[in-house]
């Protein structure tokens, strides 16, 4: 028995004596931990210990307020630990130091009641004019909606008529190391939100099956996104510049792989981008009054579906979170029911309606590659211009 | 009357009314329940060593979360509070037994089926519980696997189980202290455990509520929580909340009261203001019930709510600042050594104040846009639990276990384990607070590359804690099977009842009332 206690504390000191090392260790070959090609990120990011100061006059005065609050409670750790370390190196038993018997003054316990009350205080006065500032929306010059979903943003600027998908572009391979990770993995998406910089921008943020919440660190903004309700927050960036965030509130599956892309950029170039954006909305009208051949339609569908629908029906349509596509009912059956599913979804479930996320002409698409592909061979198929009709009538 | 002594066999422990019985049945359920917690928790630290996904994929890693975090809470830490009253509160206060010893069977042994029942969701199909151990609706309702149902009944027995067990330790010291023992002269630890009972049963109903709200809306047509049907998501959090944020204290009180009765017994000076300590207690637990919505800052409550919830929080700064004013000054000219218990309860009161740091923060509501949901949040609640609820645990084992199998631990083992417990601990949970201000959220099975590092740390902290407690098992089983004899005061002249009687504790203990002084 002795034997093996003795073993085990000295294997016990061999594992601590390399976790001591740890991180001198990790300091000269980190990189070998990282998958090989993976974008090196720089010293400077690698070992960030702080919040970021942001670049919003907001996001500077959070972080003023954090470190006050953080060096307060440093110095009362000083005070009270300095207290327990000189007792326990003066007051030891070994030392020969005799106990003293004193357990009890109301004086000291009031002092140490009111004094922490008086610090209290002290830190309540700027953490209350913070919060007001922050919680005066009031007078925005840019009104933007955002809805979360499972799992993806959606922007849609107020009044505008501009309105889109913001999607994560990593790789699956990516993910799952068959390919090198690019700088800025987990954290690009196809479509940033694009603001100006220097005014106020007003968030309508709120949510479409779950909770998310909209994130965006440099910005201090954090918003939960609640179905039925609509919070607001606002910011004013001083500098342009990609920003970027996740959601913050578990929302399933894919919680970790939605994150937010903010670009800002001046004020002019953010007119030449929306003027830009509503040009591209009247392209995607046009569109839809075209009518295209069942090759065409199949491989637009194909990249519908990869983009939008292979996380929960597979890759291969076999299925995953949602059914397999393959031979279904409704993938085999009437037009009619397979357009319905798309634009209505399926209440209570995860199948969202796809109606006003999807272009028609992608609606159309997709419908008609789940019911050629994987041995579907429908061999039918169904125009742009069928599921605008479809929806107009219902 | 004769001393009769246990039963023999298994029909022992199943039928057992005696309260060191049921005790030690609580308290290796929570070690098992401990085990297996750290394995969930072990699963997510090897996916979070790296980024990208190797192990496990995200519907399972939000599994393990969830698990982890209802295991650990609910199987854990409370049954071992539970298990540590039975044994310790009637030998405390001079009594034969808890009052309701058949109740006291009862409420635990319905815990082994509330846990086997929530562990088997995740042999399912749909699998386990996937919405973090807060489950927040409608992830939890509408959202859920099919499997929810199954959790909402392991939640209702596990209530029923604290109840009983409060009910019980309520019973138990009011009506039952030796003459003498008036109420102020009770140890810290049946003063802690009186108000902690009632705290759960003020909140355990709460959290009934909850779930039945959530049963009826995913079986019965009900819209507590959707919005779609005129319900409200938000209020599933102000109720979750109500009885989580009493929850936390009902995790940390009877904490406090271990830590009380093992410092001065080591630093060999009594315990410095008593009387504050239970009023600080008190101030506690009230001050418990109107804090919740701290939890809830970024759902856009109106300013006046935000500002409230933010004072309030504030405020419990100072009873618990108290606390910490009276360990520190009972150790301040004391004579001082440090056996195991000693090292565990001074690393309690360090690492738990660096968890009230961080909660202190945590309470300013502007700042806390930046850090809520974020692995500063995860890094806060581990400083308070894992220092502060398991590190206050194990110190009674190590102070009680020779009281109680009559034999001493062994020294250095038990010291190896401290200091393999301690470092594991720091390196697990102290990078956690770098990636959280740094940006990274919570529960996420992923992350961007720029938090590699202080992941890959945190990931093997937690692998040497973890095995650190396979050590600390070994350590118990080997002092239960022998080790030095314990003489009946096991140290050097500690106060209280339980040290009067034999090592170890005979069957039956203060069938005549002791005399208090
Ligand atoms: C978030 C996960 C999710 C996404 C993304 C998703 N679906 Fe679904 N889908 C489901 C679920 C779950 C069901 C089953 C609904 C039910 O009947 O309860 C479903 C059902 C369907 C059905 C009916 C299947 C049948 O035979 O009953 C079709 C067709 C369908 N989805 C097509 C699509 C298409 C096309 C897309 C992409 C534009 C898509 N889905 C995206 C989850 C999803
Ligand atoms: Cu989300």
């Amino acid at each position: 028995m002795r034997l093996i206690t003795t073993q085990l504390a000295r294997k016990g000191l061999l594992v601590l004596s390399r976790v001591a090392a740890l991180p001198a260790l990790l300091a000269t070959s980190a990189a070998t931990w990282a998958a090989p090609g993976d974008a090196v990120v720089d010293e400077a990011q690698r070992w960030v210990l702080n919040m970021t100061e942001g670049v919003t006059a907001v996001s500077r005065e959070i972080f003023d307020l954090h470190m006050l609050i953080f060096w307060i409670c440093v110095a009362i750790a000083v005070v009270v630990f300095g207290v327990m370390f000189w007792s326990m190196l003066m007051h030891r038993k070994s030392a020969g130091a005799k106990a003293a018997s004193f357990h009890e003054s109301t004086m000291v316990e009031i002092a140490w009641t009111v004094l922490p009350f008086m610090i209290l205080v002290l830190m309540a006065i700027p953490a209350t004019s913070s919060l007001i500032k922050i919680y005066d929306t009031s007078e925005a010059d840019i009104d933007i909606k955002i809805v979360g979903y499972q799992w993806k943003w959606q922007y849609e600027y107020l009044g505008e008529d501009v309105s889109f998908f913001s999607n994560l572009t990593t790789s699956q391979d990516e993910i799952y190391g068959r390919a090198p990770r690019g700088e800025h993995y987990l954290l690009e998406v196809d479509e940033p939100l694009v603001i100006p910089i220097n005014k106020k921008v007003r968030f309508l943020i709120t949510a479409n099956d779950v909770l998310h919440a909209w994130w965006v660190p440099a910005l201090a903004v954090k918003r939960d996104a609640i179905p039925g309700y609509i919070n607001d927050a606002w910011t004013i960036v001083e500098e342009p510049g990609i920003y970027r965030g996740q959601c913050a509130e578990l929302c399933g599956k894919a919680h970790g792989f939605m994150p937010i892309v903010v670009h800002a950029m001046e004020e002019q170039d953010y007119s030449d981008w929306l003027v830009e954006k509503k040009k591209e909305a009247l392209e995607i009208a046009k569109m839809n009054e075209l009518v295209l051949p069942l090759d065409e339609m199949y491989a637009r569908g194909e990249e519908v579906y990869l983009q939008s629908c292979a996380a929960c029906h597979g890759v291969d349509g076999k299925g995953g979170v949602g059914p397999s596509m393959v031979g279904t009912a409704i993938t085999t059956g009437p037009m009619q029911g397979h357009v319905d599913v798309l634009v209505n979804g399926v209440q209570g479930s995860a199948m969202q309606a796809f109606g006003n996320q999807l272009s028609e002409l992608d609606l159309a698409a997709v419908v008609t590659y789940e019911r050629n592909a994987w041995g579907n061979n429908m061999g039918d198929m169904v125009q742009a211009v069928d599921v605008l009709n479809y929806k107009k009538n219902q | 009357m004769g001393d009769h002594g246990p039963a023999k066999g298994f029909g022992r422990w199943l039928y057992t009314t005696n309260h060191k019985d049921i005790g030690t049945m609580y308290l290796w359920f929570s070690f098992a329940m401990f085990l297996m917690g750290g394995v969930f928790a072990l699963v997510i630290r090897a996916e979070l060593f790296q980024p990208g996904l190797q192990l496990v994929e995200p519907e399972f890693f939000n599994q393990m979360t969830t698990m982890h975090g209802l295991v650990m809470v609910f199987g854990a830490v409370m049954p071992a509070f539970v298990g540590l009253a039975n044994w310790l509160i009637p030998m405390m206060i001079g009594a034969p037994d808890m009052a309701l010893p058949r109740m006291n069977n009862w409420s635990f042994w319905i815990l082994p089926f509330a846990f086997a029942m929530l562990t088997s969701t995740l042999f399912m199909e749909g699998g386990g519980p996937n919405f973090g151990w807060t489950f927040y609706a409608p992830l939890s309702t509408t959202y859920a696997p099919p499997s929810v149902t199954y959790f909402i009944f392991a939640v209702h027995i596990m209530g029923a189980s604290s109840i009983m067990g409060s009910i019980n330790i309520i019973a138990t010291i009011l009506n039952m202290r030796a003459p003498g023992m008036t109420l102020m002269k009770m140890p810290l630890f049946v003063w802690t455990w009186l108000i902690t009972a009632y705290l759960l049963i003020a909140v355990m109903p709460v959290l009934a509520g909850c779930v039945t709200m959530m049963l009826m809306d995913i079986h019965f047509g009900t819209s507590f929580f959707s919005a779609a049907g005129g319900g409200d998501p938000v209020l599933f959090q102000h109720v979750f909340w109500f009885f989580g944020h009493p929850e936390v204290y009902i995790m940390i009180l009877p904490a406090f009261g271990i830590v009380s009765a093992i410092i001065p017994t080591f630093a060999r000076k009594p315990l410095f203001g008593y009387a504050s300590m239970v009023y600080a207690t008190a101030s506690i637990a009230f001050l418990s019930f109107i804090v919740w919505a701290h939890h809830m800052f970024t759902v856009g409550m109106p300013i006046a709510g935000e500002l409230f919830f933010m004072y309030a929080t504030m405020l419990i700064a100072v009873p618990t600042g108290v606390k910490v004013f009276n360990w520190v000054t009972t150790m301040f000219r004391g004579s001082m050594t440090f056996e195991t218990p000693m090292l565990f309860a001074i690393a309690f009161v360090i690492l738990f104040s660096i968890g009230g740091f961080s909660g202190l923060m945590l309470a300013i509501a502007p700042a806390d846009f930046q850090y809520h949901d974020t692995y500063f949040v995860v890094a806060h609640f581990h400083y308070v639990l894992v220092p502060g609820a398991i590190f206050s645990i194990m110190a009674a084992v190590y102070y009680w276990l020779p009281k109680w199998c009559g034999n001493m631990y062994d020294e250095r083992l038990g010291k190896a384990h401290f200091w393999l417990s301690f470092i594991g601990l720091n390196v697990t949970f102290f990078p956690m607070h770098f990636v959280g201000l740094a940006g990274m959220p919570r529960r996420i099975p992923d992350y961007a590359l720029q938090f590699a590092d202080f992941n890959q740390i945190a990931s093997m902290g937690a692998f040497l804690f973890g095995f650190s407690q396979v050590f600390f098992l070994f350590i118990v089983i080997k002092t239960i099977r022998g080790g030095a004899q314990a003489t009946d005061e096991v140290w050097e002249s500690p106060e209280g009842l339980e040290w009067t009687v034999a090592s170890p504790a005979p069957y039956h203990t203060f069938t005549t009332p002791p005399a208090v002084k």
